[in-house]
């Protein structure tokens, strides 16, 4: 069974935003609602370096793990779903998330945020696959049909990944191998966690 | 301190996005782009970049207080709170068959005096009502999902909860001007004075025939009076801050908002059991004074006999 995963390689990153273009067209996204951003550190600076980011359809989702309502659920790909239905706009999910990455049509006063939104992998909510209301709650099921997350697709320079966590980590591998660096791609050293991107996982 | 513990596949994912980070000079073709380590630091406490996203906090990659704040929640102040109030409720029913209800010791002599005047009933009644309205939809709303989920179906329990936030977040302001209204009319009879002591001293009598002696309020009612007080503004200010997110407070206030809030409103929740518990079943005759405005002047003698004095004095000085 895959486990699907989104990967950005900040390396190639040029912060075009054609991702979060691909994502708000693709799955036709509430104003003021991003799915996805890019976020630059160092902008301007030496060192500048961007990254992609969206929902990372977490293993142990903290999102899943605060909703009051129990309206998240998590396919057999890993992809963290959830049901607008069930949603009261609470906003827990979003203090929960690592990432940041629920979003809410509306702010107003008296907690009235609307149903949160979020990254779907592409692959809708509860609804029939491909229905109408299917689409107009969670945008497009492109998993259904077989195909990968819009905002990978179109991807530049293939700088965001998105699929499979094996295939995913081997693509990265190779690249990492081939810019000729071997001590690992990233270490946590704090925790004593590294990554040695010319190891198989 | 708080271990948060990522899962492997997350890990695993971050350590490839974040690998990229370059803190080398770039002329250096061997290690170019590639230390992660230190610059990974930085972000994972929450460094913030630029983003085309207007939302709030967008340029942050990295919500630092999430994992605790739900560790928090979900280890302690949900598991806590259900022993609080389960624990509370069966104190009571305990106290209840071994004890009973508090009695008259003598009868009525039928003789009314006036405790509370009409606008300390409202009042009274209307932050009840409220606060009931309020602890069942906060409490569905902390533990709801446990059982109510597939006792009511999905689509009865989606209307149930949606009703229990719009309820909560409504009609908690609305708590909060009564609560403030009662606090400010209430003070002048709740400072603690040596009557007090010895009330507590003798455990208020509620068991045994022992009556110690008390004035308007007795010690325990005073007792309530202030945690209302304290905890009460404490719940009240955090719930403004939840309710209120418009204002464009960080996710970070809203978490502690968020625990001060459940753990402020789970402890007056099992306090008021008590409190309900001896103004109803508890005492004879407790409720009719916040009911009718009126109490028997036995009832006065026994359970507040300086302030039956009190009236006394001042209805024979008349
Ligand atoms: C003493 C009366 C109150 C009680 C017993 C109470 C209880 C609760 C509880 C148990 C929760 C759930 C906490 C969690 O799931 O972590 C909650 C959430 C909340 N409360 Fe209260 N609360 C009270 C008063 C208020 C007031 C006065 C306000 C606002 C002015 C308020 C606003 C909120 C908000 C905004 C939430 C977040 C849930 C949502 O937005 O749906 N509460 N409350
Ligand atoms: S919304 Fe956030 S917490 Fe939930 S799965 Fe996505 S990244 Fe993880
Ligand atoms: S906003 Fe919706 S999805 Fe998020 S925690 Fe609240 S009810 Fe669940």
């Amino acid at each position: 069974m895959a486990r699907m995963k989104f990967l950005c390689d900040s390396k190639r990153c040029i912060e075009c935003n054609g991702c979060v273009t691909a994502c708000k067209n693709e799955n036709e996204v509430e104003w003021g609602v991003n799915r996805r951003r890019v976020v630059t550190i160092n902008d301007g600076e030496p060192g500048e370096t961007s990254i992609s980011v969206a929902c990372m359809h977490c293993s142990d989702a903290p999102c899943m793990a605060v909703c009051p309502t129990d309206c998240f659920y998590q396919t057999d790909d890993g992809i963290v779903l959830h049901n607008k239905d069930l949603c009261i706009g609470c906003g827990y999910c979003l203090y929960a998330c690592p990432f940041g990455a629920p979003q809410f049509p509306s702010d107003a006063a008296f907690g009235e945020r609307g149903k949160m939104d979020k990254c779907t992998f592409c692959a809708g909510g509860p609804e029939e696959d491909n229905s109408p209301e299917e689409r107009a709650k969670y945008g497009a099921n492109r998993i259904a049909e077989g195909k990968l997350p819009m905002c990978a697709e179109m991807c530049s320079t293939k700088a965001l990944l998105a699929g499979d966590a094996n295939e995913v980590s081997d693509i990265f591998r190779e690249r990492v191998i081939y810019r000729g660096h071997n001590d690992g791609a990233w270490s946590m050293s704090e925790e004593d966690i590294a990554y040695d991107a010319t190891q198989k996982v | 301190m708080l271990r948060i513990k990522w899962p492997s596949q997350i890990l695993l994912v971050l350590a490839l996005i974040f690998s990229g980070f370059a803190n080398a000079t770039p002329s250096d073709a061997k290690v170019a782009g590639f230390a992660g380590a230190d610059y990974w630091q930085v972000v994972k406490k929450g460094d913030t970049g630029r983003t085309q996203d207007q939302g709030a906090e967008a340029g942050q990659l990295i919500n630092v207080k999430g994992e605790e704040w739900r560790y928090w929640r979900n280890q302690w102040i949900t598991p806590a709170g259900a022993y609080a109030i389960g624990g509370t409720l069966a104190l009571l029913a305990i106290f209840y068959l071994l004890v009973g209800q508090k009695k008259l010791d003598h009868p009525r002599t039928g003789n009314l005096i006036e405790r509370w005047k009409r606008l300390d009933r409202a009042n009274h009644w209307t932050v009840a009502v409220l606060f009931i309205i309020l602890a069942v939809s906060g409490l569905s709303i902390l533990y709801g999902k446990f059982f109510l989920r597939t006792a009511l179906g999905d689509s009865l329990w989606a209307n149930y909860i949606m009703l229990c936030k719009l309820a909560h977040n409504y009609l908690g302001p609305l708590f909060v001007i009564g609560l403030l209204f009662m606090i400010v009319r209430w003070i002048k009879h709740n400072f603690f004075n040596r009557t007090d002591l010895m009330w507590f001293l003798k455990g208020g009598g509620i068991i045994g025939k022992a009556h110690p002696s008390a004035g308007y309020m007795n010690g325990g009612e005073k007792v309530w009076f202030w945690l209302l007080t304290i905890v009460g503004i404490i719940v009240c200010a955090s719930g403004l801050v939840l309710d209120f997110q418009n204002f464009g407070q960080v996710r970070e206030t809203m978490q502690i908002a968020n625990l001060l809030h459940a753990a402020g409103s789970l402890i007056l929740i099992a306090a008021s059991f008590g409190h309900i518990y001896i103004g109803t079943i508890g005492t004879e005759g407790a409720l009719e004074g916040m009911k009718t405005g009126y109490v028997d002047e036995t009832w006065a003698k026994q359970h507040h006999d300086l302030w039956y004095e009190e009236v006394k004095g001042k209805s024979s000085n008349d």
